[in-house]
């Protein structure tokens, strides 16, 4: 392929009369009319043009994950305790923490992987979502890059809840020092998960589908 | 439509495009001209290389679940762990999503990648196709954006530094198995699916 021809000759699947299966990616000729129950001669999965009810899960998944995302960023994750001291902290506060007493460099990991990334990650989804549904060519190319960052990311914001782990089945000396998982970071894991199942769910063809007129 | 046989074809797993598959000179990547997602690699490694790279992933991870990660000091007292030690104290603090969340992704999902890898591979290097090849390759599929003991590898090192603060810190076996296993893990997971797939397509025809 030459970057010369133009992206609106390049040929689509749905346009010859082909679909990709997701699972092994092979190409199948589709049948003329309901393409709805068909399964891939190969690996026997079901074949869709788009992925099914996309609109209707990312939105869903989506919601999901914010209301685990509040008590995650405002109940604590973990709890300190020392013999004069018991110290609970959030996710915030563990950053600061990080910055202040041990690496400012890993602090800044921290912060992207546990704070940064998950609110990119609702932008850019509900970004996705908004503009795929008004059927528009803006920023295409953009967009498609904004999703692969995504779906990329996504899972390194599992990083707090194995640091917590970790901590937690490290620090166990009775009543000089102990380190104790909080609630917090429960809703954590689950709104990675969650986010993640969400950008799974959400087809990346729709950002292309402007440019022809079936669904 | 020409008489290009579906073969030949490709589709873009991100736009829908479709373009037409050509042999890969060393270190090629194919991009998509429409949406600029990556459609295929060039694979210097054969089934007999990626074999082996797979039994010392094997290897390495057996080190790494064994061995502790992290040993901490406190007033000539010691406390380490494994990383089954911090899945099992997370069921028992009553983080049960926790602990099976991390089995899954650290443990479970990254050994079953490996043995059914390996296993589809040792049956392709004598040009057969391996017992349950479907099953096995629709199960690689879904628990490929699962699997992050690389995420891991960061979170053990943020460990240390934060209990450093406080503690003596000594740097177990275990860390380095897992920083080791990580970039084993990177290369093997570059495997191209549709290799496989298009090698069992021509056994069977």
């Amino acid at each position: 392929m030459s970057g010369a021809e133009k992206v609106h000759v390049l040929p689509r699947a749905a346009d010859l009369g082909l679909i990709g299966c997701h699972v092994c990616r092979l190409v199948c000729r589709q049948p003329p009319e309901d393409a709805d129950d068909m399964a891939c001669p190969r690996c026997g999965s079901a074949l869709h043009r788009r992925k099914p009810a996309t609109y209707t899960r990312t939105w869903a998944l989506l919601l999901a994950a914010f209301m685990m995302y509040l008590p995650a960023n405002f109940l604590p994750i973990m709890r300190t305790a020392s013999l004069n001291d018991v110290d609970d902290n959030t996710i915030l506060s563990g950053v600061k923490e990080l910055w202040i007493n041990g690496s400012a460099d890993l602090a800044i990991i921290v912060f992207v992987a546990s704070i940064m990334v998950p609110m990119l990650k609702f932008l850019v989804l509900v970004t996705l979502l908004i503009s795929s549904h008004m059927r528009t060519d803006w920023a295409q190319p953009q967009r498609a890059r904004l999703y692969r960052l995504v779906e990329f990311i996504g899972y390194w914001s599992m990083l707090d809840v194995f640091v917590v782990a970790l901590l937690s089945a490290l620090v166990r000396f009775n009543v000089l020092s102990r380190v104790e998982p909080l609630p917090g970071v429960i809703f954590f894991g689950l709104t990675v998960v969650l986010t993640m199942l969400a950008s799974m769910s959400f087809d990346p063809r729709l950002i292309w589908d402007s440019r022809d007129s079936d669904d | 439509m020409s008489t290009t046989s579906l073969e030949a074809l490709q589709i873009c797993e991100e736009c829908d495009t479709v373009h037409r598959r050509r042999a890969m000179t060393r270190g090629e990547v194919g991009k998509c001209a429409c949406c600029g997602a990556t459609l295929e690699h060039f694979h210097s490694l054969n089934p007999n290389t990626m074999l082996a790279l797979v039994f010392t992933a094997f290897i390495v991870f057996v080190q790494a679940n064994l061995w502790p990660i992290v040993t901490l000091g406190l007033n000539g007292r010691h406390s380490s762990t494994t990383l089954w030690g911090a899945i099992i104290t997370m069921w028992q603090s009553s983080a049960q999503v926790i602990a099976v969340l991390a089995a899954a992704t650290l443990f479970f999902f990254p050994l079953v990648k490996m043995l059914s890898i390996g296993w589809l591979l040792w049956f392709a290097r004598q040009r057969r196709c391996a017992p349950g090849f479907v099953p096995i390759m629709v199960t690689l599929h879904y628990i490929g954006p699962w699997t992050m003991s690389e995420v891991f590898v960061l979170g053990a090192l943020v460990a240390i530094v934060k209990a450093k603060v406080y503690f003596d810190v000594v740097a177990d076996p275990g860390i380095y198995a897992y920083a080791v296993l990580t970039v084993l893990i990177t290369i093997f997971a570059r495997v191209d699916m549709r290799e496989l797939w298009d090698m069992r397509m021509k056994d069977s025809a």
